[in-house]
């Protein structure tokens, strides 16, 4: 590779957002010894984001030991239930286990405001420079092409760079920009939800009541079937003196809709399995954010000379209606790409080929390891049966199941299960081809 | 289903209490611009129900009445809108605009 012939860069690494790519990214190279500059569009980390609510443990194990003691939390997530609706069925699965009340602690509840500041202030602390209210407008480059930094909207706010990492969030200018996204099939909107949420106050003995919970113990409910024609789910995530909940819509069903968002939400909100949990709260806080839902067929590029990217930027979001999972993915993505950020310029190399390590470590990791496996998974349940038929079937088999009617002679399960198909317009034969490929992804 | 107009009254919150509920620190620039001139033969006109901040209003004379001042930055409009042209999508100037407290 030719010698570096730019001048000096201002910083071995600049990083595009501080969201949890960002910060996790920024995290590991200052960790490194790099001099590092964090930009973010936000007066503050936090403001421009929303997400349901929940973020997992496991990889904040490898990035910030101990981080339970550390991490603004709103609930502990003890109780997990997916809940299955018709206009006027619900069947829920619901479950709870005392051990994710305790350390490793599995998931919590956050307030992204809070999240998203407390993982800047771990980078800052490891030495990386926190620079809100500054848009990144586009990036710079050599004549040969390879990134050499970022143009902010700064006076003279250009910033030169060894690695820029992108870690710009699910609208990804800068991805674009670098042609990232040219091997993509379909249009970004094929891909992409949108999220609306609500954060509704309640007292904290109502919710604690309300939602069987004690102490810091808290509730995710996932939800399918209540998006009416649009492909997509709900969710339901209790915080201390709070609730939110929220609907995930595809951008083409609410393009092709004539819905709007926050009425497809009153709907939910009004469901009666769902309205008794809501009675009397007051809204605190209406919101709204792009989705990545494509999965593993949708990413981009990783990797350019001088640059990664991280995160939602890179479709790293595994959500399909009822999954809502992309901090976790974000964080470890933006971990691995602060590493080989700190390889590649140990090495003096920084092109294409130096980072290349990048995707090696994602790919041996759960980031890629689940979204390759997982691949399958968006369209099945974006599908129509998922989306239109099942929740009625299940809803009717167990209506079928726990009506009590003797003394007529109590229906087989077998025959519940066809005479609700039938209605529901399902196919025994669809039924098993999507059951196989749910078995073959989760199996 | 129904279109409403996206200043109706709805679930017990109209639609200006809802947006009062969220902070905005307006910028003097308007970072979408809408050619207008464009959306004139819009047939589709997803915006219109699609943006989850009401933003986009038909106008009487088949025009499209816009203002960002209570804009989430999401990219909704960009992605649904098929006609070239129409929309100018950047994002605020740093500091400026939508600033979640939640989130
Ligand atoms: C409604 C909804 C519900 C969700 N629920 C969950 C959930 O419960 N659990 C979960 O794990 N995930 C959830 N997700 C997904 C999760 O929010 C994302 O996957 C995650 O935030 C991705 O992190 P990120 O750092 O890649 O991007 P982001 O969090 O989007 O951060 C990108 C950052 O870059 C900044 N930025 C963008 N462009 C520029 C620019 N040009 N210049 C400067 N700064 C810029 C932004 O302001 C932002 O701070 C949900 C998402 C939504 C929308
Ligand atoms: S902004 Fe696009 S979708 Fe909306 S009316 Fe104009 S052309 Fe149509
Ligand atoms: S970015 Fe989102 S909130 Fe802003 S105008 Fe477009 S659709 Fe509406």
């Amino acid at each position: 590779m030719p010698p570096e012939t730019n001048p000096v860069p201002a910083f071995d690494v600049v990083v595009v957002g501080a969201g949890p790519a960002g910060s996790a990214a920024a995290l590991e190279a200052a960790r490194a010894g790099l001099s590092v500059a964090l930009l973010e569009r936000g007066p503050y980390p936090g403001a421009k984001n929303v997400y349901g609510g929940v973020v997992y443990g496991r990889i904040l194990d490898e990035l910030v030991p101990g981080w339970w003691e550390h991490m603004p939390v709103q609930r502990w997530v003890t109780r997990r239930s997916t809940m299955l609706l018709t206009d006027s069925q619900a069947l829920t699965v619901d479950f709870r286990t005392e051990d994710w009340g305790r350390p490793p602690y599995n998931g919590a509840t956050a307030f992204r405001a809070e999240l998203d500041g407390w993982l800047a202030s771990l980078a800052e602390a490891a030495g990386a420079v926190l620079v809100p209210s500054t848009t990144v407008t586009g990036l710079l480059r050599d004549a040969a092409g390879r990134v050499t930094g970022v143009r902010t909207d700064r006076p003279g706010g250009d910033l030169t760079a060894r690695i820029v990492i992108a870690c710009d969030g699910v609208n990804s200018f800068l991805a674009k920009e670098a042609g990232l996204f040219a091997q993509v099939p379909g249009k970004q909107a094929e891909h992409t939800s949108l999220g609306v949420k609500e954060t509704l106050a309640l007292p904290r003995k109502v919710i604690e009541e309300r939602f069987g919970l004690t102490g810091r113990h808290g509730q995710d409910i996932e939800v399918l079937g209540c998006t009416g024609d649009i492909p997509g789910g709900g969710f339901l995530y209790t915080n201390l003196e709070s609730v939110s909940v929220g609907v995930v819509l595809s951008v083409v069903g609410l393009a092709a809709s004539g819905e709007r968002p926050e009425a497809v939400l009153a709907g939910l909100k009004e469901h009666p399995a769902i309205a008794p949990l809501l009675r009397g709260a007051e809204l605190k806080e209406y919101s709204a954010h792009l989705i990545p839902e494509g999965g593993y067929d949708s990413m981009p590029e990783l990797v350019t000379d001088g640059m990664l990217v991280a995160g939602d930027a890179a479709a790293m979001c595994l959500a399909a209606g009822i999954w809502l999972e992309g901090v976790n993915y974000a964080l470890g993505a933006g971990m691995y790409a602060g590493r080989s950020a700190a390889v590649a310029i140990a090495a003096g190399d920084t092109s294409r080929a130096g980072l290349t390590g990048y995707r090696r470590m994602l790919e041996e990791s759960f980031v890629l390891a689940d979204h390759r496996r997982l691949r399958r998974v968006p369209g099945l349940v974006f599908s129509e049966r998922v989306q239109q038929s099942y929740p009625g079937l299940l809803c009717d088999v167990a209506q079928g199941f726990f009506t009590v009617d003797n003394p007529r002679p109590k229906p087989g399960l077998r025959r519940l299960l066809s005479g609700a198909a039938r209605r529901r317009g399902v196919r025994l034969r669809h039924l098993l081809s999507d059951a196989f490929t749910g078995t073959r992804s989760f199996g | 289903m129904t279109q409403s107009s996206p200043h109706a009254h709805r679930a017990g919150v109209s639609f200006e209490d809802r947006m009062a509920t969220v902070d905005f620190r307006v910028a003097e620039r308007a970072h979408i611009v809408v050619d207008t001139s464009v959306c004139l033969s819009c047939e589709l006109r997803s915006c219109v129900h699609a943006c989850p901040a009401a933003l986009f209003v038909p106008t009487d004379d088949g025009g499209i009445l816009f203002n960002y001042e209570q804009c989430f930055e999401c990219g909704t409009c960009y992605q649904v809108c098929d006609a070239p042209g129409a929309l100018s999508w950047t994002y605020p100037e740093g500091g400026h605009g939508v600033a979640f407290r939640q989130g």
